[in-house]
């Protein structure tokens, strides 16, 4: 054995593709709900900041969607080429749930999205509304099926196998789509993504309040995105620590390689904080423990006994030393965001929100936190699934498809070089985007080139004050 | 010939790969053309007939992938890896373009760039969408439930006909949108460049039609014994009909007809395409029957498609009326 067979291909393959699609939708999720937000605060105010805001944010919004669509094709067909004995097993469920996805979330998104990039003049202020909020509606639609897929393949449920070996639905399809992990991680993926999307707008806003405090745009965003910190972190941890315990009812070898419990405790275990996994030796090397403590977060009980790997069999173990990092790296973030609302509502309390240089500086540096603890989050889940595609029901191992492992590599190595050339590109058009800080007048997208050549600029407001 | 769940959902599929080549042909074919138009305004004109709609072209794609695999799951996954390279290209195809539509905009710099990579972007994803098509047609070894072939085996002179015929399609379906959807010199050139595309169309109808029935003794019997002989007599004379009248009114008549008429030509192609694999998903190896998912998957996703396909139809409708008329290099306005 060499040691990379085909198989750590083609998961190499796909966790890097989904890992760079996942960004795009972490943030056009957030981003859409975020203009609905800004373009009914234009409507119902008619104060220029707020068409302004929404401008300035929906030419990024363009980008990011475009992104998140390329590389979401992608994704809709490597189940194909890349695991076509999942397809075929799995397909009967999973497939009907991302054809729902398709059909109500991805043609609501694509129908209305040309009426919101390019539409406002042509429709007028209200329909144009309206097909925001469709947009946004999309948005979520697609979040909720595709997590219900997902979900399945973590706790499935309403399932039976049938006569040639695949996955057939036994009863009500309810029972698939609300599987025991499906609300869980709804909630707190959504609102991964809302706070994501905060951190960014909040780092732009204090980018440019660090050069102009004076920049209404600026101040207006920056304040809206610490109100989202302030607020919604603090409830992520809470849905955090629900889907934990979930997890720990139907995934339990999952939390234990999570706390770095290789060995099962009689009576109150204690919370890792940090330390080494070492698989082979099956313990902890260098760990920092809180005595009881694990015992109370997920038994809420100081004395509560709680069992470790030792009683999972070891070719059913996921791997421990990944999970083990990613989960902190996510908690840790978490924590931070919540430091900086908390913060910020300290600069309010003071009426110091848009002076206080200290705060805009760890807000720009927090920019990139949701986008790193959402990966970290998905790392943690999906790998913390392994060895199964589908929990405890097909292996990883039984589900590839019979490519072999040079044409995998080539795949493999043409994605890698396509997607760094254009994805990198797009951040720094995005970085490009947001470095430029919010005009009284933001022109619309479509007429980037003609606007900067300097033909009269096209009236959002006169649309709308037309009415 | 019973009307099932399963013809039914074959139906659906079909649909659904009609619309998309109907829909993201043009906008393929426009990124096929797209380095025969000037840099400045006529790019930017061409690039701005179908900005609004792109998004929506390509969706019937992710349709066609995840209904494939919700409806026959294994014909998906015995499909897909015989034709794993093809599927690859396109997709980083399909990657390249998507992003250099948003790109060209952002970065004047490096235009000629984002540009190139539109085209050849266009081209790479069309060609690997044709070969997709031709390595089906030519037949998948396949085993027990899995693909049993190599992974060159998709290339062939045949496949690479049908690689290189659909190029021409979608560079025909590019030109006669334009036609329809500009003024001016990127209409003259359209006019032009579709002139130029249709004797190469009429040619690959010929050619890959010609090919195919000497693949296989199935598809052989089917065209030249009853009643398919019908449709061999008939369909020649109404592509060659229809051919000439698109030939000759492409510099004169109104500037919809052009693409009614393209668009014809593929309905007949896929029509043929149609009668030849009929009522197989893999032709000669896989019926539609044994490839469908089991009736409880198919009757929940039919509730679903009843109810949200008239409903897409209906706000796509919407979304190319608002867009309705000629449009210039400032967009839409």
């Amino acid at each position: 054995m060499t040691g990379i067979t085909a198989l750590h291909l083609a998961r190499a393959q796909f966790a890097f593709t989904i890992s760079f699609h996942f960004i795009f939708p972490a943030f056009s999720i957030g981003l859409a709900s975020y203009l609905a937000v800004l373009e009914v605060l234009w409507l119902k105010t008619g104060k220029n900041v707020y068409d302004n805001l929404y401008r300035y944010w929906v030419k990024i919004f363009a980008i990011v969607f475009a992104m998140g669509v390329v590389s979401g094709i992608v994704m809709s067909y490597q189940f194909g080429t890349n695991w076509a004995v999942f397809s075929d097993k799995a397909g009967p469920i999973v497939g009907p749930l991302m054809a729902y996805e398709v059909l109500s979330a991805f043609f609501l998104e694509a129908g209305f999205l040309g009426v919101m990039l390019f539409g406002i003049n042509k429709v007028g202020p209200k329909l144009h509304f309206l097909a925001t909020c469709m947009v946004a509606a999309g948005t979520l639609l697609s979040a909720t099926w595709i997590l219900a897929a997902n979900s399945w393949m973590q706790t499935p449920a309403g399932w039976m196998t049938n006569e040639v070996g695949q996955f057939v639905p036994q009863g009500s399809w309810l029972a698939i789509i609300f599987n025991p992990s499906f609300p869980y991680r709804f909630v707190h993926t959504v609102i991964a993504a809302y706070l994501t999307t905060s951190l960014v707008v909040g780092a732009v806003g204090a980018w440019h309040l660090l050069r102009d405090r004076a920049n209404p745009g600026a101040r207006t965003m920056f304040s809206m995105a610490m109100w989202m910190a302030a607020i919604v972190a603090p409830i992520q941890i809470l849905a955090g620590d629900t889907q934990g315990l979930n997890t720990q009812e139907f995934q339990p070898a999952k939390v234990m390689a999570m706390e770095g419990h290789f060995d099962s405790y009689a009576s109150g275990a204690p919370l890792v904080l940090l330390g080494i996994p070492d698989e082979e030796n099956r313990r902890m090397t260098y760990s920092v423990e809180i005595p009881k403590l694990s015992s109370l977060i997920l038994a809420h009980d100081l004395n509560a006994p709680l069992a470790g790997l030792d009683t999972i069999p070891r070719r059913d173990w996921p791997p421990v030393a990944i999970i083990f990092w990613s989960f902190r790296v996510m908690v840790a973030l978490g924590f931070a965001i919540l430091g900086l609302g908390l913060l910020s509502l300290l600069a309010r309390i003071r009426g110091k929100l848009y002076e206080w240089t200290l705060l805009h500086r760890i807000a720009v540096m927090m920019g990139p936190a949701g986008f790193i603890a959402v990966i970290a989050g998905w790392v943690t889940t999906e790998v913390g699934r392994q060895p199964f595609t589908v929990y405890h029901a097909l292996r990883t191992a039984d589900s590839v498809s019979p490519i072999a492992g040079p044409a995998v590599t080539g795949s493999l190595l043409a994605f890698v070089v396509v997607y760094l050339g254009t994805f990198v590109s797009g951040a720094l058009y995005l970085v490009k985007l947001m470095a430029k800080p919010p005009s009284l007048h933001e022109p619309l997208p479509e007429a980037l080139p003609i606007r900067t050549a300097g033909i009269t600029p096209a009236s959002f407001i006169d649309a709308g004050g037309g009415e | 010939m019973h009307v099932d769940l399963t013809t039914v959902w074959a139906g659906i599929i079909v649909f659904a790969i009609v619309m998309y080549v109907v829909m993201d042909g043009f906008d393929l074919g426009i990124g096929i053309l797209f380095t025969k138009f000037r840099v400045g305004a006529d790019r930017d004109t061409a690039m701005n007939a179908i900005a609004p709609v792109w998004d929506g072209n390509e969706t019937w794609l992710v349709l066609g992938g995840g209904g494939l695999m919700a409806a026959f799951p294994l014909a998906y996954a015995i499909i897909l890896p015989a034709v794993y390279a093809p599927i690859t290209a396109m997709l980083l195809g399909l990657v390249f373009r998507g992003v250099a539509f948003e790109f060209r905009w952002r970065d004047a710099n490096h235009r000629a760039r984002w540009d190139a990579g539109f085209c050849v972007g266009s081209i790479v994803a069309t060609f690997a969408q044709g070969v997709t098509l031709g390595a089906l047609l030519q037949g998948i070894k396949i085993g027990a439930r899995a693909y049993a072939g190599g992974y060159w085996d998709w290339l062939t002179p045949f496949s690479v006909l049908t690689g290189a015929s659909l190029v021409t399609g979608y560079g025909l379906l590019g030109s006669c949108w334009l036609i329809w959807k500009t003024s001016g010199a990127v209409n003259a050139e359209a006019r032009r460049l579709a002139k130029a595309l249709t004797p190469g169309m009429l040619a690959a109808i010929g050619a890959v039609s010609i090919y195919t029935p000497f693949l296989s003794d199935k598809y052989y019997e089917t065209w030249f014994t009853w009643p398919g002989i019908c449709a061999l007599g008939v369909m020649p004379v109404a592509v060659a009909a229809i051919g000439l009248l698109l030939y000759r009114r492409i510099l004169k008549g109104r500037d919809f007809l052009p693409f009614a008429l393209a668009l014809s030509l593929f309905g007949l192609s896929l029509l043929g395409l149609g009668i030849s694999m009929w009522p197989d998903i893999i032709p000669g190896r896989l019926s539609i029957w044994s490839a469908a998912a089991p009736p409880s998957s198919q009757i929940f996703m039919l509730v679903g498609a009843c109810i949200l396909i008239p409903l897409i139809l209906g706000y796509t409708t919407w979304a190319y009326w608002v867009f309705r008329g000629k449009v210039a290099a400032e967009g839409y306005h």
